[in-house]
This record gives structure tokens, C-alpha cells and sequence, in this order.
């Protein structure tokens, strides 16, 4: 195949795209927690650009889009970026350089390992997170992508995940519920009122994470055409139904709260993630209206009833809304849409959702198990938690030797 | 010399700063506090559920006035910081024992 032009424009701010996605997701986190923990949660994220940036192109890549073994793992053969040059890939992405495909890929990997940290912050110890992203990234990140996207067996099985339901939003939120259960609850929770030191931020990163949305899910269709534009469309309409439904949620319960509906709009948009480039506009409305209304109330199932110390909420928006996208797709999907895609429940049988169903139970339950034992293994070396000392005081000043707003002379 | 400290509502800062001046008290210093008293707290939301926030901001305004000032500063006060609901505030009146003025070093009755 030769190289167009456009689709190479696209794939290629596309990846910017998704990239600004990781600095939001640091803003997004970093104004929910307490201002002495601020910086601590925005360097989680922002140290996976530079951690997981690396390993991608060291072997990451590789292990997921290489030469496939037995449907489990990509093979070595684009080690160190070998064979991934100017020319197109024959298989992936087939217009545009490999090049621009493997960096496009490598942004999601990183914003994978952003999305869990939300669960982990105001305790974990900064070493720990990092020697625990690293394996994460190989050992569950890279195998669940070569299963959905890298010719795996879940691929073959004709499981659809258009830009990423099941290798992000499902691999982070039930990895992020694992490691929720293994860390303990933060000192004071619940009971002590742990309120968001800046909200603003929430909303600025929010805004980036709805606005690098539009290259995670139409650059997902790595061609500038038609299917782009309706990736494009779907994504915003689910943003917005689900921004408007908890809003309007928060409302019946008291008044509406803009932390609320920002959280809808991040609901929404990682519902569609796996359905946007296979169903209409309009049955991202749908997708978008369950998606804030059952998010909302596994939220609050996990942190009043169960009391699970998820701080972020990691699983309820990215866990839940992942596999509701998923399923979605076995119900909306249609090959009037895509021609790569399938028919679904209201477009033709209940075949689709049943193979849905296969990807969010295995990518759910691999997950699951590998993160536990990723992190019992790094608890027991290296351990997980920071000392009730450098958790009193905060993780800015004892993991990282900074705050984030400056002495008494301004 | 007596200081007083007054704990109001940040809304009412205007007029008792107003209405001390016009007593010619212009000197004081005014600190952003959290406190709690009857008025209890206010219920604040997170994205699902609330949670409750005891500390209200108000305002102390610290002055210092000479022994037979303080009843009529303290009516100033009062008049204007008054609502008549709950978390008006309150004030505490504490002896003085030394002002200096930094700039010329006038010490007590001189340097208020």
C-alpha cells in the first residue's frame, strides 16, 4: 500500500491528541485530592509520558503488535522499533508510516497506566508505582492489546473494540479495584471529608481529556475519512448526554455540581470508546444517558456502601463504563456504520453480545488476577505504602521534595 | 488599652469598617478565618453523596482602642455585622498591655 497523505495527517495529530490526554488526565486527578498531595498525583500520571514513552518504543510495541504466538503475545520481531520504519505496516493501519501507527499506539499505552494511578493516590510509595507501571505495562497492558487490536485470539473470536473499551477503560478500572484492595483504604477514610483542593483544575483537565478524546476515538478508524467523522460524532454526543444526565443527577439529589457533570462528560466518553466507530450519532445518546446513570450509582455503591477506598473512583467511571461500551456494541452496532464491524441485537442477532460479553469477561479477569499478583509481588519487595508519617505530612513534600503553592511571601 | 477582636461575616466587612471609620477608628487588621459556632456547617457535595464542611469562612478584624473607646467600637461592630441569624459572629475584648509604632517607636496611648 502507498502512503496517503491525509491519513497520515490524521494518525499523526491524532497522537498529539491522545498525548494531551495524559497531562489532563494529571489536572483531572491532581484537583481532586487533598493540595498536599497535588503535585504526588499529577507526577503519577505525568511520569507514565516518560516511563511508558520508553518501554513502548524499547519493546512495548513489540510484545503487542509483533508477529503473533498463539493468540497470547506479539512476537519480538519489532524490537527496538526494528522493521517499524517510513513505509506502512502490511497489516495495521495499512496508509499511513508504521511509524505513525506504533506512536499513536504508544499514547494509549501511556494513558492506560495514567488512568489507574487515580485509584492509588495519597499512599502509594512513588518507587513502587513505577516498578509497578513498568510491569504492568508488559505483562497486562501489552498481552490485552495483542488479544483485542494485535491479532490476538479475542480479535479472531470477532470481540469489536473500536478504540479502546476493553484494552483501556476495562484493563484500568478492574486493575485499579485490584490494587484498591491490596493498598488499603487512605488514613481517614471514610469519615474525615476529604475535599478536592482545586476544582478548576478538574474541569481544565476534564476539557483536555474530552478534547484529546476526538484523536483517541476518530483517530481510531486510522484513515481521514467518513468512518473518522462519525467516531468524531459519536463521541461527543456520548460526552454530552452523559455530562447533561449526572448533572441532572447531582440536581435531583441536592444542586448541580460541575465536579458531577465533568465526571459525566469523562463517563460518557469511556462508554463510547469501544463503540464509536460502530454505531449511529444517535444511539450514542443512549450509550451516554446508562452510562452516567449506572456509573453514578456504582459510585456510590463502592464508596458508601462497600467502602472500598477507590479514591478517584478509577473503576466506576473507566471499570464500568468500559464494559457497558463494550456491551453496547453487541446492542447498537451496525454494518450500515462499518463494514469491519458487525450487526447487533437491535440490527440483527444477539451473536455480537455474546462475543462482548467473552472480551469483558477475559480482559476483566486477567486483569483482575495479573495486577493482584503484579502488585502483591511488588508490596512484599519493595511495598506498596508510603509510612503513616510521609502519608500525614503528604506525598508532595516526602515522595517528591516540592508543594505545590509557594511559602508566605508571594 | 484594650484590643478588640471581632469574628463576622465576610459580607458585612464593608459596612463595619465603614462605620468604624466614621467613630475615627481607621487602624485594624483584618485575617481570613474558618471557625464553627451554632451556625454548625454547611453540606457540600462530591460526585455522588456530600459530605459535611463544619469550618465557615469569616473575617477577624482586629483593633485596639483606648479603655473608654471600646463600647462605642463595639457598637459599631455590632450594628453592623448584626443579620440576626445564626454565624453573625462574635467578639472578644483583651487587655493590652504595650503598642509601639514601629516607624517613630511611640509607645501606648501615642502610637494607637
Amino acid at each position: 500500500m502507498s502512503i496517503s497523505p491525509a491519513d497520515t495527517v490524521w494518525i499523526l495529530v491524532s497522537s498529539a491528541l491522545v498525548m494531551l490526554m495524559t497531562p489532563g488526565v494529571a489536572l483531572f486527578y491532581g484537583g481532586m485530592v487533598r493540595r498536599k498531595n497535588l503535585l504526588s498525583t499529577m507526577m503519577m500520571s505525568f511520569a507514565c509520558l516518560g516511563l511508558v514513552g520508553l518501554l513502548w518504543v524499547l519493546y512495548g510495541y513489540s510484545i503487542s503488535f509483533g508477529s503473533d504466538h498463539a493468540g497470547i503475545i506479539g512476537g519480538l520481531n519489532f524490537i527496538g522499533l526494528n522493521n517499524v520504519g517510513q513505509e506502512p505496516s502490511p497489516v495495521y493501519a495499512t496508509t499511513v508510516p508504521h511509524l505513525a501507527f506504533m506512536i499513536f499506539q504508544a499514547m494509549f499505552a501511556i494513558i492506560t497506566v495514567a488512568l489507574i494511578t487515580g485509584a492509588v493516590v495519597e499512599r502509594i510509595k512513588f518507587i513502587s508505582l513505577l516498578v509497578f507501571s513498568a510491569l504492568w505495562m508488559t505483562l497486562v497492558y501489552s498481552p490485552v492489546a495483542h488479544w483485542v487490536w494485535g491479532g490476538g485470539w479475542l480479535a479472531r473470536l470477532g470481540v469489536l473494540d473500536f478504540a479502546g473499551g476493553s484494552v483501556v477503560h476495562i484493563n484500568a478500572g478492574v486493575s485499579a479495584l485490584a490494587m484498591v484492595l491490596l493498598l488499603g483504604r487512605r488514613r481517614g477514610f471514610p469519615g474525615d471529608a476529604m475535599e478536592p483542593n482545586n476544582i478548576p483544575l478538574v474541569v481544565l483537565g476534564a476539557s483536555l481529556l474530552w478534547f484529546g478524546w476526538f484523536g483517541f476515538n476518530a483517530g481510531s478508524a486510522l484513515t481521514a475519512g467518513g468512518l473518522a467523522a462519525s467516531a468524531f460524532v459519536t463521541t461527543n454526543t456520548a460526552a454530552a448526554a452523559a455530562a447533561f444526565t449526572w448533572m441532572v443527577i447531582s440536581w435531583l439529589y441536592r444542586r448541580p455540581t460541575i465536579l458531577g457533570t465533568v465526571t459525566g462528560a469523562v463517563a460518557g466518553l469511556a462508554t463510547i470508546t469501544p463503540a464509536a466507530g460502530f454505531v449511529t450519532p444517535l444511539a450514542a445518546i443512549p450509550i451516554g444517558v446508562a452510562a452516567a446513570v449506572v456509573c453514578y450509582y456504582v459510585m456510590l455503591v463502592i464508596k458508601t456502601k462497600l467502602g472500598f477506598d477507590d479514591s478517584l473512583d478509577v473503576f466506576a467511571v473507566h471499570g464500568v463504563g468500559g464494559i457497558l461500551g463494550m456491551l453496547s456494541v453487541g446492542v447498537f452496532a451496525s454494518l450500515a456504520v462499518n463494514s469491519a464491524g458487525a450487526n447487533s441485537l437491535l440490527t440483527g442477532s444477539g451473536a455480537q453480545l455474546l462475543k462482548q460479553l467473552i472480551g469483558v469477561a477475559s480482559v476483566g479477569a486477567y486483569a483482575f488476577g495479573a495486577t493482584w499478583i503484579l502488585g502483591k509481588l511488588v508490596d512484599v519487595t519493595i511495598g506498596l505504602r508510603v509510612g503513616q508519617t510521609e502519608e500525614t505530612v503528604g506525598l508532595d513534600l516526602s515522595q517528591h521534595g516540592e508543594r505545590a503553592y509557594g511559602g508566605l511571601l508571594r | 488599652m484594650k484590643k478588640v477582636e471581632a469574628i463576622i461575616r465576610e459580607e458585612r466587612l464593608d459596612a463595619v469598617k465603614k462605620a468604624l471609620e466614621e467613630k475615627s477608628y481607621f487602624g485594624m487588621t483584618v485575617s481570613e478565618v474558618s471557625g464553627r459556632g451554632k451556625q454548625k456547617g454547611i453540606p457540600l457535595q462530591w460526585r455522588v453523596g456530600e459530605y459535611r464542611v463544619d469550618l465557615l469562612p469569616k473575617l477577624k478584624i482586629e483593633l485596639v482602642v483606648l479603655d473608654e473607646d471600646v463600647s462605642t467600637a463595639i457598637d459599631a461592630i455590632v450594628s453592623n455585622a448584626r443579620t440576626g441569624e445564626t454565624g453573625d459572629g462574635k467578639i472578644f475584648v483583651l487587655p493590652v498591655e504595650t503598642v509601639v509604632r514601629v516607624r517613630t517607636g511611640d509607645r501606648n496611648e501615642n502610637a494607637i
